[in-house]
C-alpha cells in the first residue's frame, strides 16, 4: 500500500511562487503523470515529494503520515533522475546496491536483491561494467534498477526518457508500463511530453504556472478538457481554436455561428451564458473531416504527409487551422478545401478560458487502462 | 592558382624547420647546455678555493658526495618536506574545497582571501612567518602562548623542519584548494541528490561521491606540487639557512651550500646530477600514476 496526498502545497523561492497551492491525491498502485510546459513547477513538485526540496507550506502525506520534516532517505521513495545520476566510479552492481550498503545490508543479501532487480531489467550481463561503458538505454535501466532495489513505496521519475533517442524512448515507454504492471507499485512520473503522459498514465496532472489545471484520466483530458490550456496542451497536433458567435443555448446545446456564416449546435451546457457572450470553438485536427458540403473552407498552405495520415495547414480568413486527413488524399498546396465536423466533437470555451461542460460524457472516460482496476475517478479535484 | 601552391610546396620541406628553429634553439640553450655543463663539471676537479687543482676527476666527486652524511640527511629532509606538505595541502585542500563549496554569506570574498597566500612570493611569506608569526619574542604564536601562560616556542631552533613545512604548506594549500574547488564544482548535483535518496549522510556522500570524483584532481595536485616542492629553496634560505646543523637542508639547499659556500663546483654539480635523477624517478612514477588515473 502506498498512497500520497498533497494538501495545499506551496513552494516559494524568495518572492517567486513556484508552486501556488497544489492539492492532489494519488491512490495505491496508480501511475500518475505530472505534465506541463517547462517552468510549470512539475519537477519542483516531484522534488518536494522526494524530500529534496522543502515545502514552504502545506502537507505532504505518504501512507497517512505527514512527511514534510522527514529526510529524503526515510520517506521510502526512490527517484530516477533525468541525468540518471549514476555513480561513475562504481560498477552497475555497486550502483544498484549502494542504498543497501549504506543501510548495512549484508553482502550476500545485497547481491541477491541486486540480481533480482537486474533480472527484471535484463541487466545481468552488465553488472560488472561501469556506467561509462553503457549505452543510454542501459544507463536508464540501471537507474531504474537502483530504484527497484530499494523496494520503495512510491517510484518517482523525473523526465527519465528525455535524454534518449526517439526509438529508444518508445521502447522504454513500453518497458516502464510493463514494469508498472510487474512491480504493482505506485509511480509518479514527470514529463513535458504529452505523448508519454497519454500512453502511460492512469491519471494525468496538468500543471501550469505552479497550479494544477486539471486532473484526470488521459481520455478525460482529451475529451473533456476543463479549459483552453489543457485543450491545447493535450493532443497532437494542437487543437484548433476559432472565434465563433453565440446565438442561443437550450437543452440540446449551444448554437453558434461558424466562420463562414453557417450555424452549428454544439452539445454543451450553455445555461449561464449571457447574450452576446464571446466564445471560442475548439476542434481537434483529427476531428475535422474533408467534406465538399462542409461549413468551413480555406486554402491549403502546407501539406505534411506521414503516410498513414496527412496534416493540412489551411489558411482561413481568421488564421491558420490544422486538419488531419487520410494519408491517401490527393490535394495539393494551393487547393481550396471545404471541411466540417460532427458537432459533439466541438468544445466551446468562454472568454475566461473555461470550457463549457459537455452534455454527454465520452464513454471511454469511464474505462481504465487496466481492466482489473477500479477506474481512476475523474475530475473530483476540481 | 597553381603558382603560389607550387611555390609553397618547394619551401614546404624547409619552412617547418625554419619555424621550429627558434624554439628548438632556445630549449637547447636553456636545457641541454646547462645539463651537459653540469654533467661535465661533476666529472672535474673544480674548486674555486683551490684554483691549482684542476683536471679530470672521474667519479671522485660522486664518491665524496655519496659518502657524505649530509647528502643522505638532505635527501631525507627533502622527502619529509615534500611528503608532509603534500599530506597537509591535499587533505586540507579537499576539506576546504568542500567547505568553500557550501553557500554562505560573503563566499566570493572568502574564496579570494583563502587563495591569496599563493600570490605572495616565497621570500616574503617566509619573512612574514619568521618575523611576524614564529618569532619567539615578537611573534603572534609567542603572544598566543603567553596569553595562556605557556612558554613560547622558539620555532626555528626547536622545530626547524616542522616550521619550514608549515610555511611551505601555507603557501601551497591555496593552490590545492583552487584546483580541488574547481573540480568539486563539476560534481553533478543529481549524483549527490541520488545519494541522499539512497540514504547517504554528509559523511557517506563525502567518502562515496565527492572523494572519488576528486581523485583525478588530487593526482594532478600531487604531481604539480611535487615538482615544485622538490626544489624549495627561498623559504629555507630566508629562515633557517639550512640549520640548525643540517636540520632543514634539503637537496637544493645542499647544492647551494656546496657550490656557493664551499665553492666546490665539481661536488655541487655532482649533487645537481643526483637531484636530476631523483626528480626523474619521481616524475616517471608520478606520470604513470596520473596517466592511469586519467585513463579510467
Amino acid at each position: 500500500m502506498a498512497t500520497l496526498q498533497l494538501k495545499n502545497v506551496i513552494k516559494e523561492f524568495g518572492d517567486t511562487h513556484v508552486i501556488k497551492g497544489v492539492d492532489l491525491e494519488v491512490k495505491d498502485r496508480e501511475f500518475v503523470v505530472f505534465v506541463g510546459p517547462s517552468g510549470c513547477g512539475k519537477s519542483t513538485l516531484l522534488r518536494m515529494i522526494a524530500g529534496l526540496e522543502s515545502a514552504t507550506d502545506g502537507d505532504i502525506v505518504i501512507d497517512g503520515k505527514r512527511m514534510n520534516d522527514i529526510g529524503p532517505a526515510e520517506r521510502g521513495l526512490a527517484m530516477v533522475f533525468q541525468s540518471y545520476a549514476l555513480y561513475p566510479h562504481m560498477t552497475v552492481e555497486d550502483n544498484m546496491g549502494f542504498s543497501l550498503r549504506l543501510a548495512g545490508v549484508s553482502k550476500s543479501e545485497r547481491k541477491d536483491k541486486v540480481l533480482d532487480a537486474a533480472r527484471i531489467l535484463q541487466l545481468e550481463n552488465l553488472l560488472d561494467r561501469k556506467p561509462k561503458a553503457l549505452s543510454g538505454g542501459q544507463r536508464q535501466r540501471v537507474a531504474i534498477g537502483r530504484a527497484i532495489v530499494r523496494n520503495p513505496s512510491i517510484f518517482l521519475f523525473d523526465e527519465p526518457l528525455s535524454n534518449l533517442d526517439a526509438a529508444l524512448r518508445v521502447q522504454m515507454r513500453v518497458e516502464l508500463a510493463r514494469l508498472h504492471e510487474e512491480l504493482d507499485a505506485t509511480m509518479i512520473y514527470v514529463t513535458h511530453d504529452q505523448i508519454e503522459a497519454m500512453t502511460m498514465a492512469d491519471k494525468i496532472v496538468v500543471l501550469q504556472g505552479g497550479e494544477v489545471e486539471q486532473v484526470g484520466s488521459p481520455m478525460e483530458l482529451y475529451h473533456h478538457p476543463r479549459n483552453r490550456f489543457v485543450a491545447g496542451f493535450i493532443g497532437s497536433p494542437t487543437m484548433n481554436f476559432l472565434p465563433v458567435d453565440f446565438q442561443d443555448a437550450n437543452a440540446d446545446g449551444v448554437q453558434v455561428t461558424l466562420p463562414g456564416g453557417q450555424g452549428c449546435r454544439v452539445p454543451v451546457n450553455g445555461e449561464e451564458l449571457a447574450a452576446g457572450a464571446s466564445l471560442e470553438l475548439g476542434i481537434r485536427p483529427e476531428h475535422l473531416n474533408l467534406d465538399d458540403n462542409g461549413p468551413m473552407s480555406g486554402k491549403i498552405q502546407v501539406i505534411e504527409r506521414l503516410g498513414g495520415a496527412t496534416s493540412l495547414y489551411v489558411q482561413m480568413d481568421h488564421g491558420m487551422i490544422t486538419v488531419v486527413a487520410d494519408g491517401d488524399i490527393e490535394h495539393k498546396v494551393g487547393d481550396t478545401i471545404r471541411f466540417g465536423f460532427e458537432p459533439f466533437r466541438g468544445h466551446l470555451f468562454r472568454e475566461d478560458g473555461l470550457a463549457l461542460e459537455s452534455l454527454q460524457r465520452h464513454p471511454l472516460t469511464a474505462i481504465n487502462r487496466q481492466a482489473n482496476r477500479a477506474p481512476a475517478d475523474s475530475g473530483d479535484d476540481q | 592558382m597553381n603558382k603560389p601552391r607550387a611555390a609553397g610546396r618547394t619551401v614546404g620541406g624547409l619552412r617547418p624547420l625554419a619555424l621550429q628553429a627558434p624554439a628548438v634553439t632556445l630549449l637547447f640553450l636553456w636545457m641541454i647546455v646547462p645539463l651537459a655543463m653540469t654533467v661535465w663539471f661533476s666529472l672535474q676537479r673544480y674548486n674555486l678555493l683551490m684554483p691549482t687543482m684542476t683536471g679530470f676527476a672521474g667519479l671522485e666527486n660522486y664518491e665524496y658526495l655519496f659518502t657524505d652524511p649530509a647528502l643522505w640527511k638532505s635527501m631525507l629532509n627533502t622527502l619529509l618536506l615534500v611528503g608532509w606538505v603534500l599530506v597537509i595541502t591535499v587533505v586540507g585542500g579537499t576539506l576546504l574545497a568542500v567547505l568553500f563549496q557550501q553557500e554562505f554569506f560573503g563566499r566570493g570574498i572568502a574564496r579570494v582571501l583563502v587563495i591569496s597566500p599563493f600570490f605572495v612570493m616565497p621570500t616574503v611569506s617566509a619573512l612574514v612567518w619568521k618575523n611576524l608569526m614564529m618569532h619567539p619574542a615578537n611573534g603572534i604564536f609567542a603572544w598566543i602562548a603567553e596569553l595562556f601562560g605557556a612558554q613560547p616556542v622558539d620555532w626555528f631552533s626547536s622545530l626547524p623542519l616542522t616550521s619550514i613545512v608549515m610555511i611551505v604548506a601555507w603557501q601551497w594549500l591555496p593552490f590545492a584548494l583552487l584546483i580541488l574547488l574547481t573540480a568539486i564544482q563539476s560534481l553533478d548535483e543529481d549524483q549527490v541528490e541520488a545519494a541522499r535518496m539512497d540514504g547517504a549522510g554528509p559523511i557517506s556522500i563525502f567518502f562515496f561521491i565527492t572523494l572519488p570524483h576528486l581523485r583525478r584532481a588530487i593526482s594532478v595536485v600531487i604531481m604539480i606540487e611535487m615538482i615544485f616542492l622538490l626544489t624549495v629553496f627561498a623559504e629555507i634560505f630566508v629562515t633557517t639557512s639550512g640549520g640548525p646543523g643540517l636540520a632543514t637542508t634539503n637537496l637544493a639547499y645542499l647544492i647551494y651550500i656546496r657550490a656557493l659556500l664551499d665553492f666546490d663546483v665539481g661536488m655541487a654539480s655532482a649533487g645537481g646530477v643526483v637531484a636530476i635523477i631523483l626528480a626523474n624517478i619521481v616524475a616517471i612514477f608520478l606520470v604513470r600514476l596520473v596517466a592511469k588515473n586519467l585513463e579510467d
